[in-house]
């Protein structure tokens, strides 16, 4: 059954691909990691994933959840949240709009009310084609918004989070947005409620800081790259090479800091699997 | 209106001599024991804190220590904090709750430390559980800001009922050489970026993300301990005083509510519920 559905999804996505004229039959693409070029079907079937190497392509946040939810149950939740210019900062207005145009997105997170194997949760999705997934107010909101949906409802809490860190350019204000979430999340959970965390690459600085390291259960994509401070700036900090692996997944699992890490075509069954070992949301 | 540009301020508010947080705590605490140690795996000096008495009042105290020379400054790592140190605030503030204790804290950082030793043991991790810690502690917490406030590193031990700000102290979401590096990939541009981050107490004070602005002496902090001391104990005292009105829960939900809306009236939604 699951089968036939992802073949079907899989054929839709690739004739409408096709029919808006953006791949051919023949169109191949690279993969940024091992630089190895792969036909972009491959890619399709595959999640996004390298058919070749494995590294876990970043995707955009409805993408993510349409491979995740029961077909159908998807219902996006503050979808008219906007960002705003705290700062009046030169030229983000206009950048905003741009990427408004470009990605349909109003900022970086998606937050939705959908199903898995017919067992609601709430999703919030960062997406990092807008400005790095960065977190600036509009974002804060929606994750805090996603989490007291969550609580009111009692379901579970399920956030996607893929970002460079705080936003730049809404200065102060997205620092706040560290000390919000993380009490957002901090107040749901202490009400019972079940919170999944996913990092997906990349993830750092202020969102690693704030609720993405506050999961009851915490997981990551394969290679995902996961830390506070980025690499380069380690690197020129102490002045040494950091090591093969150096904040993926695989060395944060190793360093006691994930429970699990999940290849994208296993994020529906484990997901699932907890969903139903948490049952209520995980209220008594 | 102010004396000094927000550049000018940066440098004010990174002077050598201005009195940090060992400073104040020897000069407005009596009594002063020091705590040392997360219990999980270090110690790490460049947070300072422990228990004292605030005009006789038993108190938790901590803060960013930055050091006085280079000795010190080596092992307060110039105030850049690892996860154990923010692990050992975790440990004084839960046990200030535990007795009953209010929380001061002073933030004096340029930002948590990035190593990789501190990645390794959860730097994100660390400060994540600063934030919602202090989010829940039913006792009165004030922060006082009074030289850098450094990103998160600095927040971790700022989510309080009061924010206060020394008038040359500055505080903001990364410094302004980090802020010129990412968005214009040229840190020389840091005086410029000074300009536009409004990181100093003034714009702070505007945007409501501090409650009070405390007025320094002459030419600075640095030129008259005394008189910077003076003030932050009468607005400690006068706050604390504020703070005592209030019961365990409900100093939970103001800090909780004050945080919660910060940026949201600059997000304007639709409130349709599925």
């Amino acid at each position: 059954m699951n089968q036939t559905f992802s073949r079907r999804r899989d054929r839709l996505l690739t004739y409408r691909a096709m029919r808006e004229g953006k791949i051919t039959s023949s169109r191949r693409t690279g993969c940024s990691a091992c630089g190895e070029e792969s036909p972009q079907l491959e890619w399709d079937r595959n999640l996004q994933v390298c058919p070749r190497c494995g590294f876990h392509a970043p995707v955009g946040a409805y993408y993510r959840l349409s491979n995740i939810l029961d077909p159908g149950s998807f219902q996006e939740l503050e979808e008219k949240l906007s960002p705003a210019d705290p700062l009046a900062f030169p030229g983000y207005p206009v950048k905003l709009s741009e990427l408004e145009q470009s990605t349909g997105l109003k900022d970086a997170a998606v937050a939705a009310l959908g199903k898995i194997d017919g067992r609601r949760a709430v999703f919030a999705v960062l997406d990092s084609r807008f400005l790095m997934g960065s977190m600036g107010t509009a974002v804060g909101e929606k994750v805090t918004r996603a989490a007291e949906y969550a609580a009111r409802k009692k379901l579970p809490l399920i956030i996607f989070s893929a970002s460079g860190g705080a936003r730049m350019q809404e200065g102060i204000f997205s620092l706040m947005q560290m000390a919000k979430t993380a009490a957002a999340v901090q107040r749901f959970q202490s009400g019972g409620g079940l919170y999944i965390s996913c990092f997906t690459h990349p993830t750092t600085g202020g969102v690693t800081a704030s609720f993405a390291s506050l999961g009851d259960i915490t997981l990551a994509e394969p290679g995902a790259l996961i830390g506070f401070a980025g690499p380069r700036v380690i690197e020129q900090t102490i002045k040494e090479q950091l090591p093969e692996g150096f904040q993926r997944a695989e060395y944060l699992l190793d360093h006691g800091f994930l429970d699990r890490i999940v290849p994208r075509s296993e994020w529906r069954a484990v997901l699932s699997q907890l969903l139903a070992l948490h049952e209520k949301g995980g209220r008594p | 209106m102010s004396r000094y540009s927000p550049e000018e301020k940066v440098k004010l508010a990174r002077h050598p001599e201005r009195p940090g947080t060992a400073d104040f705590i020897d000069a407005l605490f009596t009594d002063f024991f020091e705590q040392r140690g997360d219990r999980l795996c270090g110690e790490d000096g460049s947070i300072f804190g422990g228990i004292a008495r605030f005009h006789g009042r038993p108190v938790t105290v901590l803060g960013h220590r930055k050091g006085k020379n280079l000795e010190e400054n080596l092992t307060c790592n110039f105030g850049m904090p690892s996860p154990e140190g923010y692990r050992k605030a975790q440990r004084l503030m839960r046990q200030a709750e535990k007795f009953s204790r209010p929380i001061i804290t002073f933030v004096d950082t340029p930002g948590a430390y990035p190593g990789r030793e501190a990645e390794e043991r959860g730097q994100g991790e660390a400060i994540a559980q600063c934030l919602a810690l202090m989010s829940t502690l039913e006792v009165p917490i004030i922060s006082v800001i009074t030289g850098e406030g450094g990103s998160g590193g600095a927040l971790a031990l700022a989510v309080a009922n009061r924010v206060l700000m020394l008038e040359h102290a500055v505080y903001s979401v990364l410094s302004p050489e980090g802020f010129a590096s990412i968005l214009w990939k040229d840190s020389a541009r840091a005086g410029e970026a000074c300009g536009v981050m409004k990181l100093t107490a003034q714009d702070l004070r505007r945007g409501g993300i501090v409650q009070g602005v405390l007025r320094e002496p002459k030419e600075g902090a640095h030129t008259d301990w005394q008189a910077a001391f003076r003030t932050v104990d009468a607005a400690l005292t006068h706050e604390l005083a504020a703070l005592d009105k209030l019961k365990g829960p409900a100093l939970a939900r103001q800090r909780y509510d004050m945080f919660r809306v910060m940026g949201q009236n600059l997000a304007p939604a639709g409130r349709e519920e599925p």
